[in-house]
């Protein structure tokens, strides 16, 4: 009589936390594939459409950076948040923020030039990120209120604050009626580095940002606080580690890096301020972020497998005539694998021998009673 | 009267939801998934509407397919162990997908509402017919959960054993209490009563699907446990007053009364859900809050 | 190691128990019988295997091999219901009690059958009478003393009518007047015959209370004897097994010594439900003095530590000098690096983050030293040899410097944490129940580290609820209850009786009041 048991391993196998994101993406595939199978699809060429056909060329290739920038710049700063502890869910609120002010940036100097308009674009973008992400932020610090609702309420007031905006005094005076503003000036548009495709400076931006991540987990007396923030609060408190700043500073992080997102993704493949500015990327970031096991790099490697995952679903909505919501399937089953991943990396079973089993009727009967 | 009728409309989902997950947090479980939850419930009970033409298979489906997300939580949170937090906001990122994908096919259709409860004729009984007697089934089991839950949690002695595997799961299973079990079943209860919430706004309010039809309502429902500070009866006034502040900004659209962009008038439940979330954290009511001292923290019993 | 049976049958026996955990044996083929009317201990250090053997016997783990016998009968306990259907009762070390539940509920909680509510008041009134156990059923567990919260997981027993009683360190939270009660009531029930497991490791209650005793060493159970005819010393050797040196404190003249650390005042509100409120606390520690703080658990002693380290800045700096300057306001890493190092009690998730390596873990408070800290960025080499260095001074055992810390034994761990605080020099150190849940060699490393920094010149503040661990080492001792001090007083002028008095809360102004919450 022997019984499985679950025992937590006396330290992370180390191995395992490296498998497990791929392990994942792996059992998300084979999901994916049950999925269009199921649904009538060939789910070979569903996948193929998905996942082999946008790499096949110059321009697909662009599109990956396109996607992945506002990805890894999220997701960046959101990784660095949920190390300290600090659950900053609104940043698609943040993004739609950022993409609002640098629009802002962008029509009130239409029609003049400057080199200067870009840049201050950017800089609006990441102050009207934080500005948002400071309202949780403050609330969380002074009072105790719950940050991810609290940041999760403002996705929405954000949202329609653009709508509002584009329906209203942004819509464009020749643009027939349609929710949308004027097309940005040449001076506001983010330059394209590869000619040919929509790749544009916001790429290296996101790079740079992956860079200062990383040195700031790895090497800095800042990054081992967060890090202890997040694991001990006590612990974090007894160092001498402010949780206060600690929870400002990881808002502000996530909430401007969001808000550049934003302003990147208006100056960049978009070029001017429509009801709707992003797919979702402000959540997707929590799934690259999870992906990326809250590394820099990981997010960075992650962001790339999850662009992919939304081009190829574009793709095959053309290709194979699969519907576009089956990206948010793919997303969350991606998350569900994930955690379930996570559990092998700290947990492990074990066979153990019989335990003590009585051995004369009598005692059976005790046990049955 | 009439509004008064709307308010309770405007509760009951936020009432369903909000008291399900009253129940999960009691038993020391946090699932954020309520949105995902909810969307679940939306698109099943009206696909098992349209399908089979009695809104009642679409209620059943509604808490069945927020129990089967429940389920999907469960088995990560509660024996793989994962963080709540996480799989709670993987289950609405998923919910979202999913019932976007199933639901497609359901758009621009239409189904027959859940019919009211009681005859024609005591609905018809003037001022008190409409607001007392004019709703349909999934009304009145969303105001009866309130006193049942109320009961059910502090006379009973499985609601104690609930709310003691809440506080302190290792003395709960320590007493011989079986944690996770009982924390299953909160959770499913929770799923059940999230999906019925779900399937109340696409059989009875809106009654259509649309896509991300829930606008955030399982998140207020959410922020409504913590606002009732983890109490039934208030978790009734919270929804009340969040449908309330629905309702008023719907009649200023309507009315056309005030000269501002519709959208701003949309931010107001959220801004309240703010707002409300500060005010209680604020006021002298802020020592009252205390949340079950295990809300959140996995369990894995010894062997 | 068996005897003759020279009484009636056992109720409980236990043959071979084996129980081994991811690199531990932590019972190896323990035997052990209760007879009944028999006060029975069962005796051994920290980590000995005692409470791994209470948690078999009680259901709640299961043995890798053996067997236990009630009524000579061989039975598989397969839970804690089913431990209460075979007549056992239980009364936890770490209480099995919620805070935020009422009395009543708290025992009902722990029964099989859903009382009602009038029987149970009826039940519990006549037990309370009985045994010298009364209780308000209407109070939450949160505004309930120790010695309260005691009482309900023994009536909680006694309401089952177990024939054997088995009590973890029952003795641990208790005043000394709390614990003669608790002997009478534990007197009074093995006359009616029942069988009563104690496990203790405090030798002075054993010789006192029991009729034999079971002395578990790493495991293995090394003797039965009959604790009558041995003492203290007798018995910590067969516990031990081998001579721990403890060290001896030679109370020094601290007329000139300089006052390092003072508390004029010293008062901090709650921050939380159900903490203690600071009132008042006053005190004036020297250079070279060790000054005890003894007191019952949940007095305030988490409180005081938070308040010392900065944790919580107090409301008025003057309420805190250090060296004579005011230092309320100071943040934590303001005071290290002005000399005082605070230990708390919780090892995991305070004193250290359970995930993080030993080097990390230096660097957790060793961060505010010159040097590890350059421009914001850590200098990990020098880290690691000063981690290094904390582990060979200290004598931490240890597989290497990039373990986790939560990997460590309770001793091993605390060597490190205390020779991390020590390495840094402090010229004043607080600690709170440094050697509480360590083995007995650790424990002695504990007290030999801190008599030397008194020594050297430092200041030690050492608060304990292990009133032998007060009286040994320290110069002066105070009491400390629901958030205020008494005056301290030289060890030499007190008794043990008078502390347990304070500790009790008598001769404190306000005695009883509860801050409302």
């Amino acid at each position: 009589m022997s019984r499985l048991v679950v025992e937590r391993r006396p330290r992370p196998s180390r191995w395992l936390s490296w498998a497990a994101p791929p392990l994942a993406l792996l059992a998300t595939l084979l999901a994916g594939a049950l999925l269009f199978g199921l649904s009538g699809h060939d789910p070979l060429a569903a996948l193929r459409a998905w996942f082999v056909s946008p790499l096949a060329s110059l321009y697909g290739l662009g599109e990956l950076g396109v996607k992945a920038t506002p990805l890894v710049l999220v997701g960046t700063g959101l990784a660095l948040g949920f190390r300290a502890g600090v659950w900053n869910i609104g940043a698609e609120g943040q993004l739609t923020v950022g993409a609002i002010a640098a629009g802002l940036v962008a029509l009130a100097t239409w029609g003049t030039e400057g080199a200067w308009i870009f840049p201050a674009m950017l800089a609006a973008g990441v102050l009207g990120g934080m500005a948002w992400a400071a309202v949780p932020a403050e609330l969380r610090v002074r009072l105790g209120v719950n940050e991810i609702l609290v940041s999760l309420m403002l996705v929405y007031v954000a949202d329609l604050l653009l709508k509002a905006l584009v329906f209203g005094p942004l819509k464009d005076p020749e643009g027939y009626g349609f929710p949308q503003s004027r097309l940005f000036d040449t001076p506001a548009l983010a330059p394209i580095l590869v000619p040919g495709t929509r790749l544009h400076l916001g790429a290296l931006l996101a790079l740079a940002a992956v860079l200062l991540a990383w040195a700031f987990t790895a090497r800095t007396l800042g990054g081992f606080a967060w890090r202890v923030q997040g694991l001990a609060p006590r612990a974090a408190r007894y160092a001498g580690f402010a949780e206060g700043r600690i929870v400002r500073l990881s808002f502000a992080v996530s909430g401007g890096l969001a808000g550049l997102a934003g302003a990147l993704e208006v100056a960049g493949p978009i070029g001017q301020l429509l009801p709707s500015v992003s797919p979702g990327y402000g959540f997707t970031a929590i799934i690259v972020a999870f992906l990326g096991r809250l590394h820099p790099a990981g997010v960075l490697v992650a962001a790339l497998v999850v662009a992919l995952a939304y081009i190829g679903g574009e793709n095959a909505q053309i290709e194979a005539g699969l519907p576009e919501a089956v990206t948010g399937v793919f997303q969350g089953l991606l998350l569900f694998f994930l955690l379930a991943a996570e559990f092998l990396v700290h947990y492990r079973i074990r066979r153990r021998g019989p335990a003590a089993a009585p051995r004369t009727s009598a005692s059976s009967a005790e046990t049955a009673a | 009267m009439a509004t008064a009728v709307s308010v309770v409309m405007a509760a009951t989902p936020l009432l369903l939801a909000a008291i399900g997950e009253l129940v999960v947090e009691r038993a020391g479980v946090l699932n954020l998934g309520v949105e995902g939850m909810m969307l679940a419930g939306a698109v099943a009970g009206f696909a098992a509407a349209l399908a089979t033409g009695t809104p009642l298979a679409g209620v059943l489906a509604a808490a069945l397919a927020g129990m089967g997300l429940a389920l999907v939580f469960a088995l990560l949170a509660l024996f793989l162990l994962a963080n709540q937090v996480a799989t709670g906001l993987a289950l609405t990122i998923f919910g979202t997908g999913l019932t976007a994908l199933a639901g497609q096919p359901l758009v621009g259709r239409s189904v027959s509402r859940l019919a009211p409860l009681f005859p024609e004729g005591l609905r018809e009984l003037p001022v008190v017919g409409p607001l007392l007697f004019g709703h349909d089934p999934l009304v009145y089991l969303a105001w009866l959960l309130v006193p049942a839950t109320a009961l059910f949690l502090f006379r009973t002695r499985a609601g104690t054993v609930l709310r003691a595997c809440g506080e302190n799961h290792e003395a709960a299973h320590a007493l011989g209490h079986p944690v996770r079990r009982v924390r299953l079943l909160a959770v499913l209860f929770g799923g059940a009563t999230a999906g019925l919430a779900g399937g109340f706004l696409s059989l009875v309010y809106t009654p259509m699907w649309v896509e991300g039809m829930t606008a955030g309502r399982g998140w207020i429902a959410l922020a409504l446990v913590v606002f009732a500070a983890w109490r039934p009866w208030r978790v009734l006034a919270g929804a009340l007053l969040f449908g309330g502040v629905g309702i008023l900004q719907l009649h200023a659209q309507g009315l056309g009364l005030v000269a501002i962009p519709s959208q701003y008038l949309s931010m107001l439940p959220y801004l309240a859900t703010i707002l409300v979330l500060v005010l209680i954290h604020a006021g002298p009511w802020r020592r009252r809050l205390e949340a079950p001292a295990c809300l959140g923290r996995p369990f894995l019993p010894p062997s | 190691m068996t005897e003759t049976v020279d009484g009636p049958a056992p109720l409980l026996e236990l043959r071979g128990i084996t129980k081994r955990f991811p690199g531990v044996v932590a019972n190896d083929g323990v035997d052990l019988a209760v007879r009944p009317g028999e006060i029975h201990a069962l005796l051994g250090e920290n980590g000995a295997g005692k409470s791994t053997l209470v948690k078999i016997l009680y259901g709640v783990l299961r043995p890798d091999a053996g067997e236990i016998r009630i009524d000579g009968r061989p039975v598989a306990v397969t839970g804690p219901h089913h431990a209460r259907r075979l007549g056992i009762g239980m009364v936890f070390q770490h209480f099995t009690l919620f805070e935020a539940l009422s009395v009543a509920e708290n025992v009902a909680l722990g029964l099989d059958r859903w009382p009602e509510r009038r029987t149970l008041r009826a039940r519990l009134a006549a037990l309370a009478e009985r045994y010298g156990l009364d209780l308000d059923l209407a109070r939450e567990v949160h505004d309930l003393s120790a010695g309260e919260r005691q009482r309900i997981e023994i009536l909680r027993c006694l309401l089952q009518e177990p024939r054997l009683l088995v009590l973890d360190e029952p003795t641990s939270v208790l005043t000394p007047q709390e614990a003669d009660r608790l002997f009478v009531t534990l007197r009074r029930l093995a006359a009616e015959g029942r069988g009563i497991l104690y496990i203790s490791h405090r030798l002075e209650e054993v010789v006192e209370l029991c009729d034999r005793a079971t002395v578990l060493r790493a495991g293995r159970v090394v003797a039965t004897v009959d604790p009558r005819r041995e003492t203290p010393a007798t018995l910590a050797r067969l516990m031990v097994g081998r001579e721990v040196r403890e060290p001896v404190r030679h109370h020094p003249d601290l007329a000139g010594a300089p006052v390092r650390l003072a508390a004029r005042g010293l008062g901090l509100p709650p921050d939380r439900p159900h903490a203690v409120p600071l009132v008042d606390i006053r005190f004036e520690l020297r250079a070279g003095e060790i000054l005890g703080i003894a007191g019952v658990a949940g007095n305030g002693q988490r409180e005081l530590v938070e308040a010392l380290a900065g944790e919580r800045p107090l409301p008025a700096a003057e309420m805190l000098e250090l060296d004579g300057r005011p230092v309320g306001r100071v943040g934590p890493a303001g005071r290290r690096r002005l000399g005082l190092a605070v230990l708390p009690e919780e090892r995991l998730g305070h004193a250290a983050v359970a995930e993080l390596d030993l080097v990390d873990n230096a660097l957790l408070t060793a961060w505010p030293q010159p040097d590890l800290v350059r421009y914001g960025t850590v200098r990990r080499r020098l880290v690691a040899a000063f981690a290094a260095g904390v582990v060979e001074r200290f004598r931490v055992r240890t597989p290497g410097l990039r373990v986790p810390a939560a990997a460590l034994s309770g001793g091993n761990l605390q060597r490190f944490v205390v020779g991390r605080e020590i390495a840094q020099r402090p010229r004043v150190l607080v600690v709170d129940q440094p050697t509480w849940g360590v083995d007995a060699a650790a424990a002695a490393a504990v007290h030999r580290a801190l008599v030397a920094l008194a020594e050297e010149g430092a200041a030690v503040l050492l608060i304990s609820r292990d009133l032998d661990e007060i009286l040994r080492f320290c110069d002066r001792v105070a009491v400390l209850y629901r958030g205020r001090l008494s005056p301290p007083v030289p060890v030499g002028e007190v008794t043990l009786e008078r502390l347990g008095l304070l500790m009790g809360g008598a001769g404190f102004a306000g005695r009883g009041t509860v801050v409302a919450s």
